[in-house]
């Protein structure tokens, strides 16, 4: 193969076409573009979050299987620890919190991962026009790998207990879609916002840290009492229900349901209006 | 292969600034404080701004080879920015047909902890060329930057030369229908220069459209048909390279010794 023959060939029209005063038709134009765009590169983000672990875990034996052991040393000794407090049975205990942990390491990376979204790709996004989508769903795909290593906790700890859920277990995929799109949706927003203002990323700190502790991730929402209803408020904890529920083999009921769809129908508003208003000035603020 | 649609560059009253959020202006404190004083935010809402590029009228056609001379912040880059879609205009329009290639950063996403296979790989994505073309993309990258023994290694340890030959390679590899280039493409070091200028050479003559933004007159009077003269934002002069280069630099300039030796060696077969 000659090198003339590597050369990029223009297959169709490219064109750009940008203007300042956009009507909101037109920002929603850009900025459903850049979410198709950004999607039609899955084979880029794959990549780019494929590397992004490999990196991390450069020349370590284990590799990504490290987080594996430390999530499940940490179930091990808090499973035991808060068994004793709560007077809960460990057998049953453990599952729950095996599953709760790594559900809810996956969010609180999630997370802080998206504060620094743009900021991160820094010099990327002011040499080279790339859809934003593209850096927020590499996001989601770094997390989701990880995630998939931190599973294997969950899946030894209900093979060494013997406690399946069943076939309601099936009910998670649906949750877990909702987790996905409410993933890269949470990702352009405090991605685009942290990028403006410094102060967030703080702010999304201690809010994820106090959302530990209240949505019933450590502790079980029967311990509650006569309260367990009020948890349905927490957007945290009707969406980590959506997946977590079917994977303990409860359906989750329909005011959890209604609760997390709502929640979710509310971000991908606000993230949309945001996104689609700024879009165009992210790379000034960087 | 049907024939694309002829490459087009067209920019109308284009002007772009930043806002300086020096310090604490940026705060979300200050926001607040600014929404709820009610009149006291206007006044505070006022940013500070720098005018980077100040009504641009420019239209580039298929054989247009435009140079952008000027000072250091007299806007070029930024300019060059704007016409690859980096920066929307806060004022005005840009409208660019035809693929695209900006070359302004010369290591455009390299990452040194990964091999230098990886790194063509991932540019290759990154221009969204299909598996086969990305292995066409590393043979000629390769034997071109001349990393055969290093190419499975991580460019952490690479030599600096090695490095600026595989940045390069990378730029060059691909030919789009308009080319963007910044100055400091023009820079390297003396033994890889020649073996660059014909490769970087036969990459401007394919291209439909180039703008190149260049300190120096021999390229400029060589490459360019046109050149413009940028000054704090705005176009001081505008017309044939040799005369805006005379009225940038102050003096008259014409081609030098070597360089019109090297441009009749590329022109005899």
């Amino acid at each position: 193969m000659d090198a003339s023959s590597t050369h990029l060939q223009p297959s169709d029209d490219v064109v750009l076409d940008l203007s300042a005063n956009q009507s909101w038709a037109e920002r929603h134009r850009e900025a459903w573009r850049d979410v198709r765009e950004g999607m039609a590169q899955w084979r880029l983000i794959w990549t780019l979050a494929w590397l992004d672990i490999r990196l991390r875990y450069r020349g370590s034996m284990l590799g990504p299987f490290w987080l594996t052991i430390s999530t499940g040393a940490m179930v091990f000794a808090m499973g035991l620890l808060y068994s004793l407090l709560f007077k809960l049975e460990l057998r049953e205990y453990i599952p729950f919190l095996a599953l709760s942990l790594v559900l809810w390491s996956f969010v609180g990376s999630l997370v802080s991962d998206a504060c620094i979204a743009f900021t991160s790709n820094e010099s990327l996004i002011r040499s080279v026009r790339m859809p934003f989508t593209l850096y927020a769903a590499r996001i989601v795909v770094r997390n989701l790998v990880v995630l998939a290593h931190n599973a294997v906790v969950v899946v030894v700890v209900y093979l060494l207990l013997w406690s399946w859920p069943g076939g309601v277990a099936a009910l998670a995929l649906p949750g877990m879609v909702l987790w996905l799109v409410n993933a890269v949706a949470l990702s352009l927003l405090l991605g685009t916002i942290c990028t403006r203002l410094h102060d967030i990323p703080p702010i999304v700190a201690s809010v994820m840290q106090m959302a530990f502790f209240m949505s019933a991730v450590i502790w079980k929402p029967s311990q509650l009492g006569e309260l367990e209803w009020t948890l349905a408020f927490n957007p945290f904890f009707s969406l980590l229900e959506v997946v977590r529920g079917p994977l303990m083999g409860v359906v989750p009921s329909d005011l959890i349901l209604g609760s997390a769809l709502a929640y979710s129908a509310l971000l991908w508003l606000v993230t949309w209006l945001v996104f689609a208003r700024v879009r165009g000035r992210i790379a000034f603020w960087l | 292969m049907a024939a694309p649609t002829p490459a087009a560059i067209d920019v109308h009253g284009l002007s772009i600034s930043f806002p300086l959020y020096h310090g604490t202006a940026r705060s979300l404190k200050k926001t607040v404080f600014s929404t709820v004083t009610g009149r006291m935010g206007a006044d505070t809402r006022k940013r500070v701004v720098v005018e980077a590029l100040r009504g641009i009228d420019l239209r580039l056609r298929p054989g247009d080879r435009l140079a952008l001379v000027g000072g250091n912040g007299a806007g070029k880059t930024t300019l060059l920015r704007a016409m690859a879609g980096i920066y929307e205009p806060v004022e005005g329009r840009v409208r660019v047909q035809g693929s695209l290639n900006a070359l302004v950063d010369p290591n455009l996403g390299m990452n040194p902890e990964l091999t230098g296979r990886e790194n063509i790989m991932l540019r290759g994505l990154y221009l969204g060329l299909s598996p086969q073309a990305i292995e066409g993309l590393a043979e000629d990258v390769a034997n071109f930057a001349e990393l055969t023994d290093f190419l499975d290694l991580p460019v952490r340890i690479y030599s600096s030369g090695m490095i600026v030959r595989l940045g390069f390679a990378l730029a060059t590899a691909v030919q789009p229908q308009v080319l963007l280039m910044d100055e400091w493409f023009l820079a390297g070091d003396a033994s890889f220069m020649e073996k660059a200028r014909v490769r970087l050479e036969n990459l401007v003559r394919g291209v439909e459209i180039l703008v190149l933004s260049s300190h120096l007159a021999d390229i400029v009077l060589q490459w360019c048909t046109r050149a413009l003269w940028m000054d704090q934002g705005r176009v001081k002069a505008d017309g044939p390279p040799a005369e805006v280069l005379a009225q940038y630099l102050g003096y008259p300039v014409v081609l030098s010794e070597t360089a019109r030796q090297q441009a009749d060696a590329a022109r005899s077969p």
